[in-house]
């Protein structure tokens, strides 16, 4: 698989681009502006359709076009319904850490053809379709109910821990980072193949680990 | 209160509106179990729900809800068949849909139906619109998934042409379009109230501001207090469209008995149960213990308890999230038809009086 690295370095820290404005994009676009990135946040359409639900949901977090919002940032988060990826443009993310929050979930959004290769998790054919850009996977395996409740600072006892997966190392560290300053233990993978660990019906969907438990689960199910 | 499509008017959300209180009772139909724990039937579960219904009705509830179910454990397409029976047995307590599943469903239908359950009850008639979190009516109906939200858009725009009465004028992609197409029955006073359901979408928070339907949260798992800033967008959504404000509910799960110990005992292994089942297939976290006693504790979603502790906590989170409507969504599968009585008696004469109480 070809891919363009991702940056060396970035204007610490890196833009983060939203993408979607719905039950898990405004969450992850208040998250991480407190935790003090600059963030952008597009839907589908027009900036002033969601101009209100950044304003109340994302306080700080600018509404922008989809490809504008991608274009200055570093970092784009991937929070659309799976079934509208198809229909996502790639090189509007081309270049960049693409970080995917998206699941397949048959059960609850229906069976789409695209995802249904089992050999390869979802992100993996995320990735086949955004061949120029870093994909990581993350802030997947948790809800979007949970995203800003169970946050907690650096060594606290409680702190959930959250995987991230990707074939880049260095945009791994960079979704790391964010996960870390979020409110979250990074649990790093390096292969985005691993990332399938992460998916629904998997060891940690869903369910809160500190760090031991959560690599005793993902090695439990690996061996 | 109009609760119905309002006309467009310069109002001013940041004004406190004082709507009343309303505080319900919502079922799916949960199949429930004899005296030996076997399931009762389909059609006895249906005939119990409407002994239900009776007595929501008697102990002094607001409100009773049927949600549109098409699965072996709540067999309930057909909600509007169930109220109108409820309707006839009663006289005072509102009956409607919690909720209809719009999106696979025909707004011309749905309007026909609660336009007619409308007259039977006097006028009792209401509708909440949504999807739930059930998916089952989709392929059901010859519907794909990945179509729902154009689906929910266009015929939410058509039920709240419907809604305002005479002859409705509507084009569409999801249905055949309408030319000054007279829809009966009519109704006798007005539009009925008409409410959407929202899981967690501010986009649909928008799209009930933006028709002007009054908004039900759904609240499920979780923190109920991180919706508040839902309350706030509907708000400002409502202003922002010249829309007059609008009530917010909450729709929440529970289960009440004498004491806390008894209504734990009853609904925890219920509950594992039935939502342990529905996680295997969803593919998300069983249940545990710790995780439920998270959810019945004030930072949870859950309402389970004796009558004092259920009305302490919705009292405290209708003033948290703005609300002035509570329905409690009770029942689980496998609890018996007599517990799901106990319930709705304790929460008639004890809950709702004590809520009243609290926030007066």
């Amino acid at each position: 698989m070809t891919m363009t690295s991702a940056p060396d370095r970035f204007p610490a820290p890196p833009r983060i681009a939203v993408l979607g404005a719905g039950h898990v994009g405004p969450v992850i676009a208040r998250v991480a502006i407190e935790a003090g990135y600059q963030v952008s946040i597009a839907a589908s359409g027009d900036p002033a359709e969601i101009e209100l639900i950044a304003q109340v949901l994302a306080p700080g977090a600018g509404p922008r076009w989809a490809a504008d919002a991608a274009r200055e940032a570093d970092l784009v988060v991937l929070a659309i319904p799976l079934h509208k990826f198809a229909a996502l443009d790639p090189t509007l993310v081309a270049g960049k850490i693409v970080v995917d929050v998206m699941n397949y979930w048959p059960p609850t959004d229906g069976v789409q053809e695209m995802f249904e290769d089992r050999r390869y998790g979802s992100s993996e054919i995320v990735q086949r379709r955004l061949a120029r850009s870093a994909v990581v996977k993350t802030l997947n395996h948790l809800g979007y109910h949970e995203l800003d409740d169970q946050r907690r600072a650096a060594g606290s006892p409680d702190r959930r821990a959250l995987g991230v997966a990707g074939d880049d190392p260095r945009a791994v560290d960079v979704a790391a980072e964010l996960v870390d300053r979020v409110g979250y233990d990074a649990v790093r993978f390096g292969s985005l193949s691993a990332g399938r660990l992460l998916e629904p019906g998997g060891p940690v969907f869903g369910v809160p680990l500190r760090r031991a438990d959560f690599e005793l689960a993902v090695h439990a199910q690996a061996a | 209160m109009t609760t119905a499509p309002s006309d467009a008017v310069t109002a001013s959300a940041a004004e406190a509106v004082p709507f009343p209180l309303i505080l319900g009772l919502d079922t799916f139909g949960d199949v429930t179990h004899d005296t030996n724990d076997r399931p009762l039937s389909h059609a006895q579960t249906i005939r119990n729900v409407v002994e239900q219904g009776v007595l929501a009705d008697q102990v002094g509830a607001d409100f009773f809800g049927i949600g549109e179910h098409h699965t072996d454990d709540f067999p309930m397409p057909a909600a509007d068949v169930v109220l109108a029976t409820i309707a006839a047995r009663t006289d005072r307590i509102r009956l409607g849909s919690a909720v209809t599943v719009l999106s696979s469903d025909d707004p011309v239908r749905v309007f026909q139906r609660y336009s007619t359950l409308n007259a039977v009850s006097g006028g009792r008639a209401e509708v909440i619109l949504g999807r739930g979190s059930s998916i089952d009516s989709f392929p059901l109906f010859g519907y794909d998934l990945a179509d729902y939200e154009d689906l929910f858009e266009e015929k939410t725009s058509l039920f709240a042409e419907l809604l305002k009465g005479g002859p409705v004028t509507w084009q569409g992609k999801t249905r055949a379009s309408l030319h000054e197409q007279d829809v009966v029955p009519h109704t006798e006073s007005g539009p009925f109230p008409a409410w959407v359901g929202v899981g967690g979408s501010p986009q649909s928070v928008i799209r009930a501001a933006r028709y002007g339907f009054s908004l039900m949260l759904a609240i499920i798992g979780g923190s109920p207090a991180r919706f508040a800033p839902f309350s706030q967008l509907f708000r400002q959504a409502l202003e922002r469209f010249g829309r007059a404000p609008l009530p917010v509910g909450v729709h929440s799960p529970g289960h009440v008995a004498v004491t806390d110990e008894k209504a734990r005992e009853e609904f925890w292994p219920r509950y594992l149960e039935v939502i342990g089942r529905y996680s295997t297939i969803r593919g998300f976290a069983i249940p545990t213990k710790q995780s439920f006693l998270r959810e019945i504790g004030p930072q949870g979603a859950l309402y389970v308890g004796s009558p004092e502790t259920v009305a302490q906590k919705i009292a405290a989170n209708l003033t948290a999230l703005g609300a002035n409507r509570f329905d409690l969504k009770y029942g689980m599968g496998g609890l018996s038809h007599e517990a799901l009585m106990t319930t709705i008696e304790l929460y008639g004469t004890q809950v709702i009086p004590r809520v009243r109480e609290l926030l007066t």
